[in-house]
């Protein structure tokens, strides 16, 4: 079976588990719960390659054609 | 007097802007050559824009998306099944095709495949063939003449030595696929080159029959619901567009770039690449059928749309299976679609409606929550 990272995929941004400080500091700002973050699912090609738990964060940059770049955040969930 | 690059870095490295716009004031700012005095000026001159520019606090964007992608809608042709795409490969387009896509349908009515080759293999045509070959599924009526011999109850398969020669396979490859498929025994005459005898174990005509139709469903090499590969130059690459999609399988062929093959199945992107692969796919397939029928919509639209047909970590549809059908309010759903139903279910279970959305509101005729309506004033009294 051949083996590539999907993270390296054209179409697969930027993905990363964010720290607890880093993940407060961006709810404080958006004033917001964990719970009312988009959702990134467990069983997500992209999760398991991370290997984010359910409950972590993960941070996504995105490339926009609009504003270059964007970030996201998404909740891993079961 | 012009100002250095790192005094133009310090003055936009704190600016509430998006990257492309801090990068085009940087870039023009340091070509032309301004004074810190224009710098400044164009730097306000630029915030005061923005902000214009950006969407006011309690705007309906989803009424303003659905109609920015609704009114052009109208006016994509109704009927483009099958118009000549990419390399000769027949793609859905138009009007089908976007109901497609927010439909996020299994599987679209013409799946594609983009597969880019890895160096190597890419600028070598011969090498771009083989590939080919390796992903094309290939069928015995693709390589040899399959004649019924009732006489003596037997199939007659006559090979095509030279086109076995260029898909690369060998006689005994395929004896070998055509028994473990069908479960019979194979022979090969030494007289004939080329030629194989199938004989049923139990000589029956019925059998005889059913075996030389499903002769036709064995796949002798190449991956399962890849119908054709063409091969196109682009730029100096040769890039292979297949008709039907098996991401999985094409991922482990040799020679294949994996990074840079792309499905429009989008259901199929996110079971293979994840949510974000699948929320990119969506806007570029929405946008490049939109442009295909020259209508242009501002692509946030579109992002918005995928946004929430992927923020719960799934492609859901936009409809009554997903979006509108998981709305908390029973009125805004019985406004959809069903309406019947969801009103007697909800009367059933004894549900509440809190009111809170806009389409409930407007239903029982109260003033919805939406640019000046979301506004409460709270009047302080002096000694409270």
């Amino acid at each position: 079976m051949r083996k590539f990272s999907l993270l390296d995929h054209n179409s697969v941004p930027k993905h990363e588990i964010m720290q607890e400080d880093e993940v407060r500091s961006v709810l404080g700002n958006y004033q917001i719960e964990k719970e009312q973050l988009p959702k990134l699912k467990e069983s997500d090609p992209v999760t398991k390659e991370l290997g984010a738990e359910v409950g972590d964060v993960v941070k996504i940059t995105r490339i926009s054609q609009t504003a270059g770049e964007s970030l996201y955040y998404r909740l891993v969930i079961e | 007097m012009a100002i250095s690059e790192a005094t133009i870095e310090s003055m936009t490295k704190n600016l509430a802007l998006p990257n492309n716009i801090l990068n085009t004031l940087r870039e023009d700012g340091l070509k032309v050559g301004v004074s810190k005095k224009e710098m400044e000026e164009i730097i306000e001159r630029i915030m005061e824009s923005y902000e214009y520019a950006c969407v006011e606090p309690c705007e309906a964007v989803g009424v303003v998306s659905a109609q920015s992608i609704g009114e052009p809608g109208t006016q994509m042709t109704m009927r483009t099944f099958h118009y000549a795409g990419v390399a000769e490969i027949n793609v859905t387009l138009g009007l089908p095709r976007l109901i497609e896509i927010v439909d996020a349908r299994k599987s679209p009515s013409t799946p594609m495949m983009t597969v880019a080759l890895a160096e190597g293999y890419s600028t070598d045509r011969d090498k771009a063939r083989a590939v080919a070959w390796e992903i094309e599924a290939t069928h015995v009526e693709h390589l040899a003449d399959v004649t019924t011999d009732l006489a003596n109850m037997q199939l007659i398969i006559d090979l095509n030595g030279k086109v076995l020669a260029q898909r690369n396979m060998d006689i005994d490859d395929i004896a070998e696929k055509l028994r473990d498929g069908l479960g019979v025994s194979i022979t090969s005459p030494d007289v004939v080159e080329n030629q194989l005898i199938i004989t049923p174990d139990a000589p029956s005509y019925r059998g005889l029959l059913q075996l030389a139709k499903n002769i036709h469903t064995i796949i002798l090499k190449g991956i399962e619901g890849i119908k054709r590969v063409v091969i196109r130059k682009d730029g100096d690459e040769y890039t292979l567009y297949t008709e039907g999609s098996a991401l999985k399988d094409v991922l482990q062929i040799e020679g294949i770039a994996a990074t840079r093959t792309y499905t429009n199945n989008i259901v199929e992107t996110n079971d293979v690449f994840g949510i974000e692969a699948a929320r990119n796919s969506i806007i570029k397939e929405a946008i490049d059928t939109l442009n295909e029928q020259g209508l242009t919509v501002d692509i946030r639209h579109i992002m918005l749309v995928a946004d929430i047909m992927t923020c719960d970590g799934e492609v859901k549809q936009i409809g009554r299976h997903g979006i509108s059908g998981e709305k908390a309010s029973v009125f805004a759903r019985a406004a959809f679609e069903v309406t019947v139903n969801h009103l007697l279910d909800a009367g059933m279970r004894g549900n509440v409606d809190e009111l809170n959305g806009v389409t409930e509101n407007i239903i029982v005729g109260q003033p919805i929550k939406l640019g000046t309506g979301d506004v409460h004033l709270i009047a302080k009294r002096n000694g409270d």
